[in-house]
Order: C-alpha cells, then sequence, then structure tokens
C-alpha cells in the first residue's frame, strides 16, 4: 500500500508493511561476515563516535536529539528471542517505529509514568564496535556491544547485551534506519524494563 | 493403575496448629499486611494454594508435538510439562528420584527421555526411570516405583489450557471452572477455529507478592491514575475520539462495563458493553500501532466489507478472565503469575496469534498477526511498567508493621451497588473492589482446608 503523499510518520504508520517486516529480517540475518568488515579506521572511527553519541544523548535524557539521529522511518526493536525471529510471529520486548518510539518519549515526559519516577540515572559502556558493509555504500551495519548501569529505586543494576544499527546516509552525515537491541537476558523475565535502550 | 503418595496438606513446620486465625487476619473489608509479607504464609500458600486448586501450567499450542517439553514451576516446584510419546499431557517434577537434582535446565525442546547430568539416571518422558550407571551396585530392584518421577496427580486441560493439581478431592476442571467457563470460550470463539497459538512473551519480574498481581487483575479502580502516562499517551492526537483505555477516565462506574465475580477465586471485568457492537467496533478504538494506518488501508482494498472484522481480530479483547491463582486473560494475552519468593514475582504476558482454519487465508493471517504482535505490546510497555512498580511500592510501604491493613471495602456496604444473581455470580460496577473480597474468602477457604493432596508416580 502506498503511503498519501503527505504522510508524516510521526502521526501514521504506512511504512510498516510486509515488505518491510521482510526486509528488516533479511537485513538481520547473516550480516556479520568478516568478508565484510570495514577496516579503514577513519570509516570505523566514524561510526564509533556516532554509536557513542546515541549513548551519551540517552544517558543525558536528550531524547529530542537522540530521535533526530534515526531516520524518519525507522525501526527500534528488541527481540524476545535470542535468535530475533519473525516479529510478524513472535512478540518483541519492543518494536517501535518513528510514532511508537515518540509514544515512547512522550509517555516518559508525562510526569505520570511511575516506573520512572524517579527517572532512572545510567550509564552506557559502548564497545567491540564494528562495521560490516552492506551490497550498497548508502547502509553499513554496525555491531556493538553495550552495557548498562542503571540506578533505580535504590539499587544499581546491570543491561547488557549487543546492538545492531543499520545506518544509511543522508546528506553529508548518517541516520539509523533501525536499531536491534539484543539483551542477554531477552527471553528472561526483567525487572522494570523502561528505560529506552 | 497409578501409585498415588499421599502427603500432609499443610507444611511440616506449620504442623497440626493453625499458623494464623485466617478469620482475623481476612476480614470482610481488610486484608492484614501479614498475607503479603510473612514468609511462613507464603509457604503455605505454595501447598495450600499452589497444589490445594487448580492452576494453570501451560498451554497446549507450547507443547504441539509428542515428545515436546517445556519448564515451568506448579507454586515452588520445578516441572517439566511434557507430551509424551503417546501424546498424554503430563506434569513431571523436575527432581532426579536419586539426589534431588534438576532433570532439564531448558526452558524448552524436544526429548523422548531426561538423563540427569548428576550421576546419570535416566527417565523416560513417561516419568519411568529407565535405566542408572552400573545397577549391579544397588542391592534393590531399581524398577520399584518409589525411582519413577514424581508427577502432578492431576493434569487437565481446557480448550488447550493446561491445569494441574495435587488435590485428588477437586472437581473435574470443567466443572470447577464453572461460569468462567463461559467467557474463556467467548475469548477464544471469536478467532478463527476457536483457537489462539503462543507466540513468545514480555517478561516482567517484581519484587513485591504475588497476589498484588492477581488483586490488580479485575481492578478497574486503578486504571486512570496508575495508567495515566499511557491514557495519555495514546491519546495525544486522538481528539474526540478517545482511544485505548480512555473509557475510564470519566465516571467508570456510569458505564456499561462491570466486574463480575463467578466462584473459586475467578473474576472477570467485562469491557465489551462499552464498545459499538459493529464490526471495526473493537478496531475503532485501537490506539497507534505500527504498520496500522497501512494495514487498515490494505484490508479495505482486498477484503472489502470484511476488512474491519478481521481487523478486530488484531484488536485487544476487552475483558479480563481471572483464573485463581494465577491465570489473567486480558486483551489478546494469555497472562501467568509466577510466585518467586514473598515478596519476588514473575509477571509473564504470553502473546498470542491466530491460525487460519481456511476462512481467511494465509496472507490474511500473517498481516492479522503482524498487527496482533504490535498491539500487544502496546500494554506491557506502556501500562504493565507502571504496574508493577506500584506493586513493588506497596509491598515496601507494607513494611509498616504497625498501620496493618489494607482495604478493599470499595463498594462494600451501598445498596444495590453489589449485585448477587440468580447462579450465585456477584456483578458490581467496573471500579468495585467485590472481587477482592470474593477472591479472598476462596484464598481463605483454601489456607483453612486440610485438603487430600498427592503426588503420583508410575507404577
Amino acid at each position: 500500500m502506498n503511503a498519501p503523499k503527505t504522510a508524516d510518520p510521526s502521526r501514521s504508520s504506512y511504512y510498516v508493511n510486509d515488505a518491510l517486516y521482510r526486509e528488516l529480517i533479511a537485513n538481520f540475518t547473516d550480516w556479520q561476515d568478516d568478508a565484510r568488515a570495514v577496516t579503514d579506521a577513519a570509516i570505523r572511527d566514524e561510526f564509533r563516535c556516532l554509536v557513542e553519541r546515541e549513548a551519551r544523548l540517552l544517558d543525558r535524557l536528550k531524547y529530542d536529539d537522540w530521535l533526530a539521529m534515526y531516520a524518519a522511518e525507522c525501526l527500534y526493536w528488541v527481540p524476545s528471542t535470542p535468535n530475533a525471529g519473525d516479529p510478524r510471529r513472535e512478540i518483541a520486548v519492543m518494536f517501535d517505529d518513528r510514532r511508537r518510539l515518540e509514544d515512547r518519549v512522550y509517555r516518559l515526559r508525562t510526569g505520570f509514568a511511575w516506573s520512572q519516577a524517579p527517572q532512572s540515572r545510567t550509564v552506557r559502556l559502548i564497545t567491540n564496535v564494528e562495521v560490516f558493509a552492506t551490497a550498497g555504500d548508502d547502509t553499513h551495519m554496525l555491531r556493538s556491544n553495550f552495557l548498562i548501569s542503571e540506578f533505580w529505586d535504590k539499587e544499581t543494576r546491570i543491561l547488557t547485551g549487543w546492538a545492531g544499527h543499520r545506518v544509511v546516509r543522508s546528506g553529508a552525515g548518517w541516520k539509523i534506519a533501525a536499531k536491534q537491541v539484543n539483551l542477554i537476558e531477552c527471553d528472561q523475565a526483567i525487572r522494570n524494563p523502561s528505560i529506552i535502550l | 493403575m497409578t501409585a498415588l503418595e499421599k502427603i500432609g496438606a499443610a507444611p511440616v513446620r506449620v504442623g497440626s496448629t493453625a499458623l494464623y486465625d485466617w478469620d482475623d487476619l481476612v476480614q470482610e473489608d481488610r486484608a492484614h499486611r501479614l498475607i503479603y509479607t510473612d514468609p511462613a504464609i507464603f509457604e503455605a500458600e505454595m501447598t495450600h494454594i499452589f497444589g490445594g486448586t487448580w492452576t494453570y501450567l501451560a498451554h497446549e499450542s507450547e507443547i504441539p508435538d509428542v515428545n515436546d517439553f517445556i519448564t515451568r514451576n506448579l507454586g515452588l516446584r520445578p516441572l517439566i510439562i511434557v507430551r509424551d510419546a503417546e501424546g498424554k499431557i503430563r506434569a513431571l517434577y523436575n527432581r532426579c528420584t536419586h539426589r534431588g537434582t534438576t532433570l532439564c535446565r531448558f526452558d524448552k525442546g524436544n526429548s523422548k527421555s531426561f538423563q540427569c547430568p548428576y550421576h546419570g539416571w535416566n527417565f523416560l518422558n513417561t516419568g519411568r526411570l529407565r535405566g542408572v550407571p552400573w545397577p549391579d551396585g544397588y542391592a534393590e530392584d531399581m524398577r520399584d516405583p518409589k525411582y519413577n518421577l514424581a508427577q502432578v496427580p492431576r493434569v487437565e486441560t481446557y480448550r488447550g489450557f493446561i491445569f494441574g493439581t495435587l488435590n485428588l478431592d477437586a472437581l473435574p476442571l470443567a466443572e470447577h471452572l464453572g461460569p468462567i467457563a463461559t467467557v474463556i470460550d467467548e475469548w477464544l470463539d471469536r478467532n478463527p477455529g476457536g483457537r489462539v497459538v503462543v507466540c513468545e512473551a514480555n517478561r516482567f519480574r517484581f519484587k513485591a507478592n504475588w497476589k498484588l498481581a492477581y488483586d490488580n487483575s479485575c481492578d478497574g479502580y486503578h486504571v486512570a491514575y496508575s495508567h495515566r502516562s499511557l491514557l495519555e499517551t495514546e491519546n495525544r492526537f486522538a481528539g474526540e475520539n478517545a482511544k485505548g483505555m480512555a473509557y475510564y477516565r470519566n465516571s467508570p462506574d456510569a458505564q456499561p462495563m462491570y466486574m463480575r465475580y463467578t466462584g473459586r477465586g475467578n473474576h472477570y471485568k467485562d469491557k465489551r458493553p462499552n464498545l459499538e457492537k459493529r464490526p471495526g467496533g473493537l478496531w475503532a478504538l485501537e490506539s497507534a500501532h505500527p504498520g496500522m494506518e497501512h494495514y487498515e488501508a490494505d484490508f479495505i482494498r482486498r477484503y472489502g466489507d470484511r476488512a474491519f472484522s478481521l481487523l478486530d481480530l488484531a484488536g485487544s479483547e476487552p475483558v479480563n478472565i481471572n483464573v485463581f491463582p494465577n491465570l489473567s486473560l486480558l486483551g489478546n494475552h494469555i497472562q501467568v503469575f509466577e510466585p518467586v519468593g514473598v515478596d519476588e514475582t514473575n509477571a509473564i504476558w504470553y502473546g498470542t496469534m491466530i491460525v487460519d482454519d481456511g476462512s481467511i487465508g494465509a496472507d490474511g493471517v500473517r498481516d492479522i498477526n503482524a498487527l496482533r504482535m504490535r498491539t500487544q505490546e502496546g500494554f506491557p510497555n506502556f501500562g504493565e511498567v507502571d504496574d508493577i512498580a506500584n506493586f513493588e511500592q506497596i509491598q515496601r510501604g507494607l513494611m509498616a508493621v504497625e498501620d496493618e491493613w489494607v482495604y478493599m471495602n470499595r463498594g462494600l456496604g451501598i445498596t444495590d451497588r453489589v449485585k448477587t444473581n440468580n447462579d450465585g455470580t456477584i456483578t458490581a460496577p467496573a471500579t468495585d473492589e467485590a472481587f477482592m473480597r470474593e477472591h479472598f474468602k476462596e484464598w481463605k477457604r483454601l489456607m483453612q482446608t486440610r485438603a487430600n493432596l498427592a503426588i503420583r508416580r508410575e507404577p
């Protein structure tokens, strides 16, 4: 289905369709291939800076700046199984399009999100950043490990795993088209999963 | 023939004297903090409640083929739920009869047998001991049934829902469910072929007593406030066409929705009367989810007039069906409460998808499910997180020893507010706490009863 010419992905969701699901599954299958690993230090540094900046913006709760790092038609996906199955027939921990990501931020700002009252304090360590080429020069895949220390309700806990970013060229820079967050405990009961990962 | 072993209804350390005067702890209008905080009461519950009455264990769609298994708990007892080689569903104790090791450490799989990782004792998935290493070291005949795995003596299913109890005198499951079974039927029968399949879950842990989740399961009073962030978010563009649970915001008791207690701790909250009774009436209420505009337009193009009845299958069924002590069907979820400790609980929101019965076609079912996954992720992400934050803070508040009571008296004593129907069920407005007063009567009855409990082994 073609979206109306004026469709604003912040207001309506036309781009999440079967073709997109199939493309998403394909993009996040078999991409971590040594033959596609980018070794150029400058390129790797550029993308390392991108994921470090994302971590900083989230730690500092700069949600508008963070959302601006994402393409207009983006996806944020936290699978509920270690091998990230088909999101059309599997509940995800989180599966957000642009509008639902903005819902997520909106909710946290209402002042009535009791799971974040008071807000968690987080520090993210992002390491092992690798860059993988895709068939097109305008798209790269990034793999990084994360360790989020989250202080909430008088305790500090660890949320850890690895993330896959699909980044697409946008003007002089890059936007995040899709982020897949793979929590190592994704298929287990998690206490208060209410921060943005 | 089966070998039954009787077990004491009360934990040994409680003995023959009553732990508490239960009538004092649970009164008509209030409950004592100890029922949520006392480790001895929790321990007694793990036999009197989780064992003494029918408890939900798993869904048949999680073990569709012979030799499939999943690991679950009955209270704190680790179980392996299997469909054995003959197709019979069993709830085996995940405990080696030799020295007590859990046999299976995987969440799910397919296996004809389970071999203990400690000394190598090997059990068929019927529970029968198949063999032990170097049996000539035993003077006894190792075919003695006492070496076969313990299993839950009564396992029955109701339309795919697997329940178990240790109580030999419990009514047959369908009879036990009684009037709540009708609502479960309606919940299933709106789906093609009258069935659903479990498809992963949103899984939560919270540091609070399991009953706080069950007390919340039919609570229409908390919605407007506990879920204020969700209500504001899902209505941020809605204007006059209020979405989601917005009907809770103003005078919820004046709405046609209601709660009904159906006996044995079971109850449901029925918001269906609030809907427009037309194809698409449910879909119209659905707040924003990924892909909804695309699929709606696409369904209208592909299916014409039928589009909206199909979209309703992706909509969140507005009913909470609560089967004491641990099952809550709400929206399209199968939510299960798993006690972990007196102040720790898991709430697992299993998602469900529909299956094609030939009336829709594979592509249509695929697309309905793609939407249905997204509608089901909404509440756990934006609603449940705030509920469990509040449950944890109740547990903390109840640490105030001298301030002893929690109140559940909303609606109590108001003329004509709570109605007892001819069939014995009880109906009240949606924000009433009658459901809680009633399920605590059942809780108290079970805690006071020395039931006829047993485990079973293959003979």
